[in-house]
């Protein structure tokens, strides 16, 4: 990915003196202010404070730090001496740039899809302040530099403020060069500490949820007890008892109650002695056992879909034929992904006849539009304030807006002269939610000579791209590839491989779960691979090495952390009442591997002692957030693993609340070891690769332990506990 | 009903229904949005506040018994010794991912240091077991108390 700079222009700021840069919807760095098509991504003020405008909303992966070092590493000022700001929604100019017109955050892309063009945001500023210090001193720009936030050169020094109102008079010079690495001092700095720090740690940070706008009501909805069913009437005769209860209404598309009060609580009480008739004749009623035999039925069938694009009946008889064959069929039930900040987003209206939207927006073009056509407003019209969001792994991205839509139907059929907040309790979270679908897979691996000859291997499971506006693009020749990825498109060479596919109905909404299909595929591949390994009388890393000899930089990386992490976790060398697993996994274009070593067995319970992690993901921009990204990614695979799931009965979650969803605990893990791979290939991601290896290392480490090989999960469903 | 309490060492009084839990009066009412709403069932710890001292799901604490008492939230930690040197250890390690737990963690840590000066790791384990972290932070939690503990001895 590059970004032209082709063409540049200049706006001066009408009063304080404030230059700001940025990229036009022609790919071109401009600089300016007045011109509404010009938008920012560098701001500099007259007192000399930089703030770096951010595309990428902030859940805790570190974007917010990452973009701003990248321009503070250009621009020639310390990492204290930026901060940042959340840009506006505006896809002509902040798009991610691996996703179309499309501005969003996902798939690990933040910093892989920003680092040349916020560098280059960053040296165009650099270059322009230079310049007018030239022009102010009398000297040659080529003797100057800006070091700390100070131009120096020609016997003389000013910090960078003193030259903003000048520089925006000016003409931005041609393709800002870009520091050399050997020079950089903020990229890969393990030092540079997150800009988010202070204020999440002494309770200023605002997310979505802590906003109160003046005059603002709170909405809460009911919603129907299973998928699929409208309000057919209500009753809120009950409700009036409780202090700040305003009024209840139903949503226009039928699929809810809004309940409004004045305040949070009241909106939750009301809601309770809320009395709704429901039309269910049209709502899912099957149960988690229904789904799961769906599943394993169509798997005793043959593949709808040929993903691997092999020859499927050459496959099963290199499998038979084979001297010894592992077969092994495996379950993933449907998970939530609980971000501790339940959803909530505001929606208030403006003075020009638009409307407002503050959220913790992870995507917001999708919104946007929704937003547009419910108001009926040009896009202009409609704004979105990201704020601080508190987790998502996914959730705050849904292919239908589901929460924003859910608000601005609740803001829309009121007067609109009160901002309404729309707040999900965690009850909501957990029964209303979209789901990491229900997945199964069978796999047939058939060994001679200790060598793979034929891999079968069938995926079958819930879509999660078809039937969204996201079908078209996802979906090609019948294939949702978040279904099968990290299977046959993954770093090994594997002989004679062939991988199916079938869709079974969806039951209730489904969505990516942090890694997305990697969260099953990787267990799958991982686990087999030492089942074979297993089968062949070989070390699971030798083993694994074998398929990954070519000559390819896919398997040199993906071999390379696999060897790396053997060395790091002393492999093959626990101590006595230990036991090791591993599994090696590429996700979003980064190579981890991990290594779960624990003690213990499955029936008096097993702790997880450490689990050590390699990561290759291209040059380490914040070396201390990619260690901080694989640590919560290792907890967030091995939580769920261990023992959540969400079930339905007669179509309705059984889950509530925490209590049954029970959250990794601070003693479950008792240690993490990160390490990076030094690298200079492009950066990529880091927000989701850290969690498939972890399922399936811990999976091989109590098959180590004990024989005993978890195939459906969550493993204490299958009788392993954890001390 | 009126109910008298004193927030971060000023004397308040709040107008709230019997049964308002104390986190909603805070959060709502008062408007110190540092306190979080996770779960509301006493499970995540993100309400985590201190009444006289002592750390308090504040979710499942309602206003009327909390007549009188010393309610101390996150907003006020930078002002104890405690609380400073926790803030000091989170910071310095970067122990925040989106920091929606993050004033429930540091409230429960200082409950434990103040209790307990140099927790084993086994203390540390079962004092913030109900302090859920989505993101996982719980590596850093860990190595954070036991910072602070060493800052708080020097
Ligand atoms: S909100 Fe109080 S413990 Fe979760
Ligand atoms: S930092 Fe996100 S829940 Fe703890």
């Amino acid at each position: 990915m590059t970004m032209k700079v082709s063409r540049r222009g200049f706006l001066a700021s009408a009063s304080a003196a404030v230059l700001v840069l940025g990229v036009r919807p022609d790919g071109a760095l401009a600089a300016g202010e007045t011109d509404a098509m010009l938008n920012p991504f560098v701001k500099v003020a007259s007192d000399g404070q930089v703030t770096g405008i951010v595309k990428h909303f902030e859940k805790g992966q570190g974007p917010a730090t990452g973009l701003s070092t990248l321009i503070a590493e250009e621009l020639g000022v310390s990492i204290e001496q930026i901060t940042y700001e959340f840009a506006p929604s505006n896809p002509e100019i902040y798009a991610n740039t691996f996703f179309g017109g499309f501005q969003g955050t996902g798939g690990s892309t933040a910093m892989a899809n920003s680092f040349m063009q916020y560098r280059q945001a960053g040296a165009a500023a650099r270059e322009l302040l230079i310049k007018a210090a030239a022009d102010a001193w009398g000297v040659d720009a080529s003797g100057l530099k800006i070091v700390e936030g100070i131009v120096t050169g020609g016997g003389k020094t000013a910090p960078i403020g003193d030259f903003v109102a000048a520089a925006s008079t000016m003409e931005a010079p041609a393709d800002p060069p870009l520091t050399p690495p050997s020079e950089w001092r903020l990229i890969g700095n393990p030092d540079v500490r997150r800009l988010d720090s202070p204020i999440k740690t002494n309770g200023k940070a605002m997310f979505a949820m802590d906003l109160h706008l003046p005059n603002q009501m709170v909405a809460v909805i009911s919603r129907a007890p299973s998928r699929g069913g409208l309000v057919a009437g209500f009753d809120d005769s009950a409700c009036s008892e409780v202090k700040g209860f305003i009024r209840a209404a139903t949503l226009p598309n039928k699929a809810g109650v809004a309940v409004y009060a004045e305040d949070t609580w009241a909106a939750f009480q009301a809601r309770d002695l809320l009395s709704v008739d429901w039309d269910m004749s049209a709502a899912e009623t099957r149960s988690s056992d229904e789904i799961k035999s769906e599943i394993m039925a169509a798997l005793d069938e043959a593949p709808t879909y040929n993903v691997s694009k092999t020859d499927h009946a050459a496959t099963k008889s290199a499998v038979d034929g084979a001297e010894t064959v592992v077969e092994q069929t495996f379950y993933f039930p449907l998970l939530a992904h609980a971000p501790m900040e339940p959803l909530n987003c505001t929606i208030e209206a403006n003075a020009d006849g638009g409307v407002t939207l503050h959220d913790g927006c992870q995507a917001p073009t999708g919104p946007h539009m929704a937003l547009s056509q419910i108001f009926e407003l040009p896009m202009e019209k409609v704004r979105i304030n990201t704020m601080l969001a508190g987790g998502s792994f996914g959730r705050r991205a849904t292919p239908d807006a589901d929460y924003q839509v859910e608000a601005a139907l609740a803001f829309v059929i009121t007067d609109r002269k009160r901002p309404v907040k729309l707040v999900w309790s965690r009850e909501d979270d957990m029964r209303s939610g979209y789901y990491r679908p229900a997945v199964g897979h069978r796999v047939r691996v058939g060994l001679t000579g200790g060598k793979i000859v034929g891999w079968d291997h069938h995926v079958a499971g819930q879509s999660i791209m078809k039937g969204t506006a996201f079908e078209a693009m996802a979906v090609r020749d019948g294939i949702d590839h978040s279904s099968v990825e990290g299977t046959a498109d993954g770093p090994y060479q594997i002989p004679g491989m062939f991988v199916g596919l079938t869709d079974t109905p969806k039951a209730t909404s489904t969505l990516w779960w942090r890694s997305v299909g990697h969260t099953h595929t990787a267990y799958v591949m991982e686990v087999m691979m030492d089942q074979a390994a297993k089968a062949a009388s070989a070390d699971p890393v030798e083993f694994r090495l074998a398929y990954l000899s070519g000559e390819g930089d896919d398997q040199k990386r993906k071999a390379n952390v696999l060897r790396l992490v053997a060395e790091k976790a002393n492999w093959g060398n626990a101590p006595e009442g230990r036991y090791q697993g591993v599994a090696v996994h590429k996700s979003f274009g980064t190579y981890v591997a991990e290594i779960a070593e624990i003690s213990g067995n499955p029936d008096d319970g097993i702790v997880i002692e450490n689990v050590t992690c390699v990561v290759d993901c291209g040059i380490p921009v914040n070396p201390d957030v990619i260690k901080a990204q694989m640590e919560g990614g290792i907890g967030y695979g091995i939580g769920h693993v261990m023992r959540d799931q969400i079930t339905l009965a007669g179509g309705e979650v059984e889950q509530y609340n925490f209590p049954d969803y029970e959250p990794l605990r601070i003693s479950d893990i008792r240690g993490i070891d990160v390490h990076i791979v030094k690298s200079e290939a492009a950066p990529s991601g880091v927000g989701e690769p850290g969690t498939p290896p972890s399922a399936p290392a811990l999976a091989n480490a109590i098959a180590a332990a004990s024989g005993v090989m978890v195939a459906s999960l969550p493993m204490e469903e299958e009788g392993v506990y954890f001390a | 009903m009126a109910i008298s309490l004193k927030l971060n060492g000023n004397p308040t009084t709040v107008e709230a229904e019997p049964g308002t839990p104390l986190l909603w009066v805070i959060r709502d009412e008062l408007k110190l949005t540092g306190t979080k709403f996770g779960c509301g069932v006493a499970s995540c710890g993100a309400c985590t506040v201190h009444v006289d001292g002592e750390p308090t799901r504040s979710c499942q604490t309602y206003i009327e018994d909390v007549e009188g008492a010393e309610i101390t939230t996150i907003e006020a930690m930078e002002d104890t010794k405690v609380g400073a040197a926790v803030q000091q250890a989170w910071v310095e390690m970067d122990v925040v991912q989106c920091g929606y737990c993050q004033s429930g963690q540091i409230m429960s840590a200082v409950g434990l240091l103040t209790e307990n000066p140099k927790p084993s790791v086994d203390d540390i384990h079962d004092y913030m077991h109900g302090n859920a972290c989505r993101c996982a932070t719980y590596q850093r939690i860990r190595a954070a108390i036991q910072r602070a503990s060493d800052i708080l001895e020097a």
